[in-house]
């Protein structure tokens, strides 16, 4: 009898706590929703962890700012753990029972190609903050990362130059899926247009969370003894880390055979020794090394936030890359595209989106281009300093213009560079 | 070695001669330092040889900090960076660091150009240790138009084994000479050599006009290319010993509480990653002590005890009811590795943590010209041969291990003459999660330590029981080793993707021919 009224008694007080946050609720009611697609779990967890936490940050910032046209903003996170399928789940989630105004996710071409039929289908919007293999745009996503012509191509010039080292041989070296295989579908055409013959290009893939990279390495030493050799990495994820300790442990070095990586940044080499890999390149859109007091500004509010949030690493030793930079400015040009559009809705924001400008923290102006849904970015080639940082050691002189549809792959010249669904859009 | 641009090269060379021929005022040039710290390109370039011709100790200085990355600017001033004090390097006077000091930045052609060049000092060193890493830096390919210098070398030179590498570094500069004879015994000298680098030397002449000198490199080069051969063959079966005895060590485990006891431990694989774990704890808790390069000390029974314990609580609570019924067993151990995976996701979180290799792990050592074998490896061969020898030793010659074998042989007949065979379960059950709490320490060590650690190995542990043959642990040892060698040989002729196909394949096959593994035990044992 007593264990009866217990229970009650329970109930009832749960019932009026949920009374409390109901009313709560109604207090806060102008709130908008803004939904947050990273994994937080499995193999792409170690870069993508990062992204989540720099869009509350950027959430946070809106929100002490005032919020949007008067309303706070509410991040509704979510974990894919990795799993392509589950993205595209997670996606109508937040689409459908969450009704997300915009959703800042995906890492992987892969995760994204998965979600890409859902935005469409439910007319979402989609910031997606990587360097990528292009062949797409989409009139609900927009592209703040690197299309092929403002990372690779400009680091596979440089590896050519006098300065890069004079390479000749290329190694293309990628986890299995469809970014590293477009990708060096791209750099095989560049390649064979600059006067390097397919006998001098070798391609490797390895499965996604590829650990043992021994004779991988072995095989690249042997390939490097038929001239001037360089590496070009999309390896992607974890297996960097038993990618790179591997490569130090066999000595092999960057003046002989450099590394250039696409998605390797600061956050990536953490916990990996890098005195071996002093010299091996990056090519990215922004370094945390870049001077400009936008970047201060970035760093410092990355890191304070980091040490008020208890970010585990960050907190004491807080790093920035380049795909939390193109969060950071994608939150942002949303944020004053939806103040321009004075409206949530997607095809009001999208049209407001156009030559958006954000002072970025690599330095240069960001502006969204007027039809292509992408980002112009400088373009920046780092080394690998012994502390885990990157050297610039090449940028370019201003903004570049993406390209999504590479000129290097045939038929590509007859593609209209912005969304097709937009120029045959009701009115 | 080839960016080192000529035209520098060349002025280093004039630079160093005017050195030894005549070493006039002593004072490091201020206008070379400056445009080394500034400059850009060749201009940088052409600084370095300006240095080199000061002679002055401290331009050797100025250079090795460079390739370090020790050099710092403020302005316009340029100091070395010597702990917490800044160093002129004019004067050699001490300050405090200022606070916009900026890097140097230092490119892989610059770093190049800064390594040929103090090897070339180096090379007039008295101690013979330096020479002989001058020589071995220059050996592995250098500008030809250090020529002149490595012929000066020469000529002073009085050890055989610096003599020898400076002999093959002088050949690699004569293939472009005037005279025929002297191209032809340079390609000769090249052919005697077993250097990487002198099969990209020839490789350039292997299409020159001249038909003698094509003959005599594409000798010469196939000499090379046999002797590269051995070294790739060896590191090939480095790669496939290496992958089989961490192969071995994620099995053996399995080989006690499948193999032995028959059980389907799904959960197998999340006692590797709970071992991972305790040697992630144990190196946190060394991290800043003294000590810290020998926290595998600890770590090591600190996993076999956590995985142990894991598993004699999974035995008696879950599996010690399910002996004899597999699906039952399959279905809740695997219920288990999903609650192992998730409590661990709860507690350390869902990303990876790092494990860092203690400094005795780090590099590798050069066997070959073009062999490297990595330490790290080295040391867990040896590792998984210890724990091979101790699971033996414990097998044949303990109490314990002669229970083991008794309940496994005969339960009925054992339990008859006295032998606790439950606790014996219990025991056995410990010991193998142990052996996988031993693995998780070694993986620790090569890969990433996440939550998920364990799913990448339990099928490839099961695959090395079953096609070992079940209940033998000599087979598992074969198994592991021709797994691991076909894994690799597959790897180097199709890659990773196909390679793993390949081998799936290949069990399925071997598995329908002989479902009893490599080796089979006979007799009522098996019933």
């Amino acid at each position: 009898m007593k264990r009866r009224s217990l229970v009650k008694a329970l109930a009832l007080a749960a019932s009026i706590a949920m009374i409390g946050s109901g009313s709560q609720a109604l207090a806060q009611s102008k709130t908008v929703k803004v939904g947050v697609l990273h994994s937080l779990s499995g193999t792409m967890a170690i870069s993508e962890t990062v992204l989540k936490d720099t869009v509350l940050m950027a959430i946070d910032e809106i929100n002490a700012g005032g919020g949007v046209m008067g309303m706070k903003l509410e991040a509704v996170v979510v974990d894919p753990a990795s799993n392509w399928p589950l993205f595209a789940e997670k996606a109508r989630q937040l689409l459908t029972q969450d009704k997300t105004a915009v959703v800042f996710g995906c890492w992987t071409s892969v995760s994204r190609k998965s979600v890409l039929p859902v935005f469409e289908e439910l007319n979402g919007l989609l910031f997606y903050p990587v360097q990528y293999e292009g062949e797409e745009i989409s009139k609900n996503v927009f592209y703040t990362g690197a299309a092929p012509n403002q990372q690779a191509i400009p680091a596979v010039e440089y590896l050519m130059s006098k300065d890069g080292g004079g390479a000749k041989r290329f190694v293309l070296l990628g986890t299995d899926y469809v970014y590293p295989r477009t990708t060096n579908k791209i750099l095989r055409a560049f390649l064979k247009s600059k006067g390097i013959p397919d006998k001098d290009i070798d391609e490797v893939y390895t499965p996604f969370g590829h650990s043992d990279y021994q004779t991988i390495v072995a095989n690249v030493k042997k390939f490097s003894a038929g001239g001037k050799t360089a590496v070009i990495s999309t390896i992607n994820g974890d297996s960097n880390v038993p990618f790179y300790k591997e490569l130090g442990n066999q000595g092999l070095k960057a003046t002989d055979v450099p590394v250039v990586a696409f998605s390797v940044g600061e956050e990536e080499l953490r916990g990996v020794d890098t005195k071996p890999l002093v010299g091996h390149l990056a090519a990215w859109n922004y370094f945390m090394s870049i001077k400009a007091p936008a970047n201060d500004e970035f760093i410092k509010k990355w890191s304070a936030y980091a040490k008020a949030k208890n970010i585990a690493g960050h907190k004491d030793k807080p790093l920035t890359n380049d795909p939390m930079e193109a969060t950071y400015i994608g939150v942002h040009m949303w944020k004053q595209a939806v103040e321009k559009a004075k409206s949530f809705d997607v095809e009001k924001v999208s049209a407001a989106m156009a030559g958006q400008t954000f002072p970025a923290p690599s330095g240069i102006t960001s502006k969204m281009d007027e039809k292509n849904h992408h980002l112009h970015k400088a373009v920046f080639i780092g080394e690998v300093k012994a502390d885990g940082q990157f050297n610039v050691v090449w940028k370019t002189k201003g903004p570049v213009k993406a390209q999504p549809w590479s000129p290097f792959i045939p038929g590509n010249d007859k593609k209209k560079d912005e969304p097709a669904l937009m120029a045959i859009k009701k009115p | 070695m080839f960016s080192g641009g000529t035209r520098a090269a060349a002025a280093i060379v004039s630079a160093a001669l005017f050195l030894f021929c005549a070493p006039a005022a002593l004072a490091l040039d201020r206008a070379a330092v400056e445009s080394l710290a500034f400059g850009e390109g060749d201009e940088r370039l052409a600084a370095i040889a300006a240095l080199v011709a000061e002679g002055d100790p401290k331009a050797l200085v100025v250079l090795k900090a460079l390739a370090q990355g020790e050099m710092q600017t403020s302005g316009k001033r340029v100091f070395i960076v010597r702990g917490d004090k800044a160093v002129d390097p004019f004067t050699g006077a001490e300050s405090a660091l200022p606070a916009d000091r900026e890097d140097v930045v230092a490119n892989n052609r610059l770093r190049a150009t800064v390594a040929d060049a103090l090897a070339v000092l180096n090379l007039f060193s008295p101690e013979r240790a330096a020479r002989l890493a001058s020589a071995r830096v220059l050996a592995e390919g250098a500008d030809a138009a250090l020529y002149p210098l490595i012929e000066k070398a020469l000529s002073k030179e009085k050890d055989a084994e610096i003599r020898g590498l400076l002999e093959i570094t002088a050949a690699g500069m004569q293939l472009k000479a005037e005279s025929r004879d002297v191209r032809l015994a340079a390609i000769r000298t090249l052919g005697r050599t077993s250097n990487p680098n002198s099969k990209t030397l020839l490789l350039e002449l292997v299409a020159d006009a001249d038909p003698d000198i094509r003959r005599e490199a594409r000798m010469s080069l196939d000499a090379v290319e046999k002797r590269l051969a051995w070294g790739e063959w060896l590191g090939l079966a480095f790669a496939g010993i290496s992958l089989g005895s961490i192969l071995l060590l994620a099995a053996l485990g399995l080989a006690i509480t499948y193999g032995l006891m028959g059980v389907i431990n799904m959960a197998h694989g999340e006692l590797i990653m709970i071992g991972a774990y305790a040697t992630y704890v144990v190196q946190n808790a060394f991290r800043g002590s003294a000590l810290f390069d020998w926290y595998l000390a600890a770590a090591v029974p600190a996993a076999f005890i956590v995985s142990g314990l894991v598993g004699i609580a999974l035995e008696r609570t879950v599996i010690r009811w399910l002996y004899g019924r597999p699906l039952e067993t399959l279905l809740a151990t695997w219920g288990l590795s999903l609650i192992l995976i998730q409590t661990v996701r709860t507690l350390f979180g869902a990303q990876n943590v790092q494990v860092e290799n203690p400094s005795f792990m780090s590099g590798g050592i050069q066997v070959l010209s073009n062999v490297v074998l990595p330490w790290s490896r080295i040391y867990i061969v040896l590792f998984v041969a210890l724990v091979l020898v101790g699971m033996w030793l414990l097998l044949s010659r303990t109490r314990l291990g002669l229970f083991i074998r008794g309940v496994t042989q005969n339960r009925a007949m054992a339990s008859c003459v006295g032998v606790p065979t439950s606790r014996v379960d219990m025991w056995a059950f410990g010991l193998g999660s142990g052996i996988a709490g031993l693995a998780g320490c070694a993986l620790s060590q090569l890969g990433n330590v996440g939550p998920e650690l364990g799913q990448g190995y339990i099928v490839d542990s099961f695959l090395v029981v079953v096609f070992g043959g079940v209940g033998q642990l000599a087979g598992t040892v074969y198994a592991a080793l021709v797994l691991g060698f076909a894994n690799k040989l597959l790897e180097s002729w199709s890659g990773a993707v196909l390679a793993k196909i390949a081998v799936l394949v290949f069990i399925i096959v071997f598995i329908q021919r002989r479902p009893q593994g490599l080796f089979a035990l006979r007799g009522r044992v098996t019933d």
